[in-house]
Formats: structure tokens, C-alpha cells, sequence
């Protein structure tokens, strides 16, 4: 397989392109640090990946991201999967008082991402395959005091994915949002989260490639998070606004 | 709330160290202008030699990259958080295998390296620092020292067993060693005393690379020193007849009970059902993850003995009093009503450690584990007391409560040792253990 990966250091993404270079597939990673960017793509030559190509780039820098899909098309040979990975968890505090960081904020998860889909996206439809996989995120389902600024980032992107999907249903292309609960990786490190709710990021990733596998529209990761995420949507707003979540 | 993570594998002492991340091999130690820090990989060192109390803890997780691996030679290089087990999930496929395992697979290789374990196979290819052929070490300062046998080979030797003290390993490069499959082809034997232990051994070193025992150390009088003998090679076959599966990672302890599910009643039990049901004679085929850690598929097998935790006591004695020294070990341990639930006997081969501070020598060493409880500290004592008069050595790795006397006697070369260790590194177990000076 021919795998896309952007946002490719981060932990999900890392442990997902891990499970693709052990199967032998071609990769194309995409991340900002130059230094982590080379320290995985080694990894996954050792790993037994066929190929690895990589771009340095900041997801937000929008003028470039038609050049690293087609620099990625021309490495990989072609394209049959895309994952996105990439995103920053603000810190609530500071966003609900300064709209430039509610603004990166919504760049960084949001805005950065639409950009490029709205390249891949015709990528795909034109070639008519291809799956379109994009980390989303369980907190854009509902907003809450204790992190809405990344949950409308994510809620815009869950909505953004719906439509796309809709859109090219079709076309033999298939969008997959992925809806992580709580993992330990560095973006979420400070939070110092244990507990039966807190899952490893290669958990993630072998749900990941399993959905892609499967052609699912939406997954849960792990599962049961869709059971909690129906419960807390089914709290009626008045209720709900009195909760400290 | 729970530690997280950042707690040693026998749950005690109790650690307050506060995590620093290393996100890249490549960056500097971002230290904060005060405060001692050590490097933490998997938390399988079960007492306090991974623990910084009122310190930092270098989170070395995200150092777990592969960096090159020539599948001619077998030589592997990796950085310092990459767990044994990734390594085998990679290699053995390939033919090619650790060449010395402890009895878990999940340890980094760093920590691998600091406290140069060893394996069932010490008599044939002696501890894993033996089969290190580079690593880099990053100091506080910012230097990098690459270190091999023949580059810096002062440093090379501290930090192989050095505890974790002389800097942060960055990559650690090893030499693997061949094999057809993954499986091994393994024989049991049951023995009756320690004699009889000391008899097949003789007779197995030769044409065994893998040696170790299980002892009752619940049973006394005329059964004292009963057990079992494992002796097993790598199987030679390219295509073995029989290919067992790998065992399923089974469902483990969820949560840490209330109360030790160890105790006396428990443990009795355990062992005398453990010796009726090994074989007088048995041999068979078996997946490598089944001979080497058995323990591997219980997760958290280390909660059962409830919130309190457990000490482990590793000794090692000279061979020739090692039948009348274990003799009374497990003599001491009887009368004191304790139990271990793990009873492990290796005698280990004459073949050096590179390593400055190095556990392993030659002589026959006797793992146990016990419950965390007030009469395991008395007889704990006792046992050093013993092993001291037979010049004998104790595990830091697998130690929490072995007084500076004890340590300094253990380990003369203590005071060489520690010019190597960075000046912005310490460990709750260095700390301890050098606290007071030995009289």
C-alpha cells in the first residue's frame, strides 16, 4: 500500500506507520522537526518498510501543502491511503482569553486540515479509490468549559469528514474519522492521566488500521468511547451546562 | 491518586519523582537548574533503583525508535527506550535472537544495559553488557560520549551496570546471535535436594546453553532443596516438526487487590502443587516466549501482592559454598514461616562482564520474592548476613532495603565507580546505599 502520513511524529501516527512498515507497505511522512522526522523514517526502514520518503513541513504553512501531495504522489507512486494526524492541544485557560491563540488554535486542528483535504480529496475522487483517514476526536462531539475551543476545532472537522464523505460515496473513495478518548502521548503528557480510560497510542493505531481495512466511516478508539460519548450527547442541555466537564 | 507509571516493578518504596520527558535523541537534557534526575525506561527494576525521590525521572518512552540493522551480521542498533520485546518482534522472524534475555521481555535496552542482566544462558555468553558492542551516552553537560570497548572504554564499563548514573543513554548498539526459529527445545527434569540440583547442572552446562531452577522453598526436612531443572536449546531444525503457539497475553490483575493474595496458605499450596506437577522427565518443543517469560503473559502480575508490593532478594554466592549457603538460606526462610512464590536457582559461568559494577560473577545465585511485610524485613537481614559471610554479592536491581554496610561490602569498587556517575544524576538506591560510611 502507498501510505500518506501527515503529522507523522505524533504517537498515533508513529505506532500507525510502524504497523504498515512491518506489512511492507511505501511511506511518505510528513512533520515539522527535521530531526524526528529522519528518526522515524529510519525506524521504519528498519522496521521492513519497501520505501520511505519524507517532507518537512508545518501543517498551518497552507502555500505548501499542494506541493507535498504531489511530492508525495510522485515518491509513493501513487496514493491509497492518507492519514492525518497532525494537531496541538491548547491550553484552555489561555484561549478563553486571547482570541489569536483561539485562532491558531482553530489553524492548527481545524483550518490546516480543511486545506489539505480540499487537495487530497480531489486527488482521490479523481483516481476513484483511495481511503481518507483524519484524527478527530471524541471532544468534538460535545462542547465542554474544560477544553471547547479544541472540541469546535474537532466538531468542525467531524462535520467537515461528513460531508466529504457524502460527497464522495460514489467515487469509491472512503473517509474515515477516527474519534480517539484519552491517550498518553506528549501532546497529553502534562495531564498525567492513568486509568482504565487512558489507552496507549498503539491501541490507537491497531484500531486505525483495522478501520481502514474495514472501509468504517467513523470508529471510536477504543470503543467503548462511543458508548460514553452517547450518554454524554443524551444529557439534556440544561442539565448538561450545570456539569463541570 | 496512583504514581502512573512511574513506580517500580514490586510496587515499593513508594516514589514522588516527577517525570522530564526526552522527546529526541537528538536534543539536549533539558534539566531544570536544580534537582537530581534519572533516567526511567519501563519501570521492571523492582525496587528503588529506578526511583529519584523529591528528584526527576528522564521519561525516556518516546526514545523508541529502531536506527539501523544489518541482517548479515546481526548487529542492531536501537535507541535506549526500545523494549526487548519490539526487539524480538522484529528479529526473530529474521533468525536472529537476544543473546542473553532476562525473565521479562518488557525492559528497555538501556535499562538492560544499567543493570547488565542476565539470563538463563550466563554459563555460556555471560551478562547482556558482554554482547553490547557500542552505546552513546549524553551528560548533563551536553557531551556525547560514544563509548565501546575500545572508545572510552572507562565509560563503557561504568555504564554497563552503572545504575543509569553516568548519563542518559541515548543508543545502545548489540551483536544478536543467530537462530533457526522461535522456538527451543527444552527438558525437565525433577530433583530432590540440592545436591542432586548441583549434580544435573554439572552434567548440563556442557551441552545446554540455557540452565535454571525451580525450587520449593516451602518444602523442609528431607524435602529441603526439592525443584525442578530446565535445561533448553535454541531448536536447530529450519522446519521443527512441532510448532507451538506463542502464548496468549492473558487477562492479568485489572486493578491491585485490597490484600496480598500471597500469604502462607497461598503459597504452600502453590508450591507443592508446582513440584507434583512437573515431570520426573519431560522433554518437548516449546515457543521461545513460553521458556523465557512465563510471567510475560500475566499482566500486572506484580499487583497481586496487593497495595503493600513485594521485595524480590537476589544473591549470589561462590560455587563451592554454594550448596551449604543455600542450604541455610532456604533453612532461614522455612523457620521465619515466610514463603517465596518464586524460587530461582542458575549457576552462573566464568565469563567477565565488561561491566565496572556488574552483579553477576561466577557462583550460584538464588532469586526469591516475598511479600512487603515487617517479618520479611528480619529475615531479609538474616539472608545478608549469610550471603556477607560467604562473600557473596546481592542484586541492586531487585533491592529496596540492603543497608550501605551490606552494599559497600557487595561492591568495593563502589567509590572507582562513582567519579563516572554525572554530577546532576542519583537514584533513591544510590542515595540510600551510600548514605552512611561503611564501618
Amino acid at each position: 500500500m502507498k501510505v500518506l502520513i501527515i503529522g507523522a511524529t505524533s504517537a498515533i501516527a508513529e505506532s500507525t506507520a510502524r504497523r504498515y512498515a512491518a506489512r511492507g507497505d511505501r511511506v511518505f511522512l510528513v512533520a515539522r522537526n527535521a530531526l524526528k522526522l529522519e528518526t522515524l523514517a529510519l525506524d521504519l526502514q528498519v522496521r521492513g518498510a519497501s520505501w520511505v520518503g519524507s517532507m518537512v513541513m508545518d501543517a498551518c504553512d497552507t502555500d505548501r501543502h499542494q506541493e507535498m501531495l504531489s511530492a508525495a504522489i510522485d515518491g509513493l507512486d501513487g496514493l491509497d491511503l492518507v492519514l492525518i494526524a497532525h494537531g496541538t492541544l491548547p491550553d484552555q485557560e489561555l484561549v478563553q482569553k486571547d482570541y489569536p491563540a483561539t485562532l491558531q488554535a482553530l489553524e492548527d486542528n481545524f483550518l490546516s486540515v480543511v486545506s489539505m483535504l480540499t487537495g487530497i480529496a480531489n486527488v482521490c475522487e479523481q483516481q476513484g479509490h483511495g481511503t481518507i483517514a483524519v484524527i478527530s476526536s471524541v471532544a468534538g462531539d460535545r462542547g465542554r468549559q474544560s477544553n471547547y475551543v479544541y472540541g469546535t476545532a474537532k466538531g468542525g472537522l467531524s462535520i467537515f469528514l461528513q460531508g466529504l464523505r457524502n460527497r464522495l460515496a460514489q467515487t469509491g473513495v472512503n473517509v474515515l474519522t477516527i474519534k480517539p478518548g484519552f491517550v498518553s502521548t506528549p501532546m497529553t503528557a502534562h495531564l498525567n492521566g492513568s486509568g482504565p480510560l487512558w489507552a496507549e497510542p498503539d491501541d490507537i493505531a491497531a484500531g486505525i488500521v483495522k478501520a481502514v481495512e474495514k472501509n468504517r466511516n467513523v470508529v471510536y478508539l477504543p470503543a467503548f468511547w462511543q458508548l460514553i460519548m452517547t450518554i454524554v450527547c443524551a444529557v439534556p442541555e440544561s442539565i448538561f451546562k450545570r456539569l463541570k466537564l | 491518586m496512583s504514581a502512573g507509571r512511574f513506580h517500580s516493578w514490586g510496587l515499593n518504596p513508594k516514589s514522588n519523582g516527577k517525570p522530564l520527558r526526552v522527546s529526541s535523541r537528538f536534543e539536549p537534557l533539558n534539566l531544570p537548574d536544580n534537582g537530581l534526575v534519572l533516567p526511567f525506561g519501563n519501570g521492571r527494576s523492582y525496587g528503588d533503583s529506578c526511583l529519584n525521590n523529591e528528584g526527576y525521572l528522564l521519561d525516556t518512552r518516546s526514545l523508541n525508535h529502531f536506527i539501523a540493522f544489518d541482517q548479515d551480521t546481526g548487529i542492531l542498533r536501537v535507541e535506549a527506550g526500545v523494549l526487548l520485546a519490539d526487539i524480538l518482534h522484529l528479529v526473530v522472524p529474521r533468525g536472529w535472537f537476544l543473546p542473553v534475555t532476562p525473565g521479562t521481555r518488557f525492559v528497555t535496552i538501556a535499562g538492560a544495559v544499567a543493570n547488565d542482566v542476565h539470563g538463563k544462558n550466563h554459563h555460556r555468553a555471560g551478562t547482556f553488557g558482554c554482547h553490547v558492542t557500542a552505546l552513546e551516552l549524553l551528560r548533563s553537560d551536553g557531551e556525547r560520549l560514544h563509548c565501546s570497548p575500545d572508545e572510552n572504554p572507562e565509560w563503557f564499563a561504568a555504564t554497563i551496570g552503572g545504575l543509569g548514573l553516568t548519563g542518559l543513554m541515548t543508543w545502545v548498539e548489540v551483536q544478536l546471535k543467530p537462530v533457526m526459529n522461535p522456538y527451543l527445545q527444552e527438558e525437565t527434569l525433577r530433583f530432590s535436594c540440592l545436591d542432586e540440583f548441583f549434580e544435573l547442572n554439572k552434567a548440563s552446562e556442557e551441552r545446554y546453553e540455557h540452565t535454571v531452577a525451580w525450587v520449593d522453598c516451602m518444602a523442609r526436612g528431607s524435602a529441603l532443596g526439592r525443584g525442578a531443572f530446565y535445561r533448553a536449546n535454541h531448536h536447530g531444525s529450519a522446519a521443527p516438526a512441532h510448532r507451538p503457539v506463542a502464548p496468549r497475553q492473558g487477562l492479568g490483575l485489572p486493578f491491585i487487590p485490597p490484600v496480598s493474595l500471597v500469604n502462607r496458605a497461598s503459597l504452600r499450596l502453590f508450591n507443592e502443587v508446582y513440584y507434583r506437577k512437573q515431570p520426573l522427565r519431560r522433554s518437548r518443543t516449546v515457543h521461545y516466549q513460553s521458556f523465557f517469560y512465563p510471567l510475560d503473559s500475566i499482566r500486572h502480575w506484580n499487583r497481586m501482592y496487593g497495595p503493600r508490593g513485594f521485595v524480590q532478594y537476589q544473591c549470589l554466592v561462590p560455587e563451592a559454598s554454594g550448596s551449604e549457603v543455600f542450604r541455610e538460606i532456604l533453612a532461614a526462610i522455612a523457620a521465619s514461616r515466610q514463603g517465596s512464590f518464586m524460587a530461582v536457582l542458575k549457576v552462573f559461568g566464568a565469563k567477565q562482564s565488561p561491566g565496572l559494577m556488574s552483579f553477576p560473577q561466577q557462583g550460584v545465585t538464588l532469586a526469591l520474592d516475598f511479600p512487603n511485610t515487617p517479618a520479611t524485613a528480619g529475615l531479609l537481614e538474616r539472608l545478608d548476613e549469610l550471603s556477607r559471610a560467604a562473600n557473596g554479592v546481592v542484586y541492586p536491581a531487585k533491592d529496596s532495603r540492603m543497608s550501605a554496610q551490606s552494599f559497600q561490602r557487595y561492591f568495593p569498587q563502589w567509590q572507582d565507580f562513582a567519579q563516572f556517575i554525572d554530577p546532576r544524576f542519583s537514584s533513591g538506591f544510590w542515595r540510600r546505599v551510600t548514605a552512611e560510611p561503611a564501618s
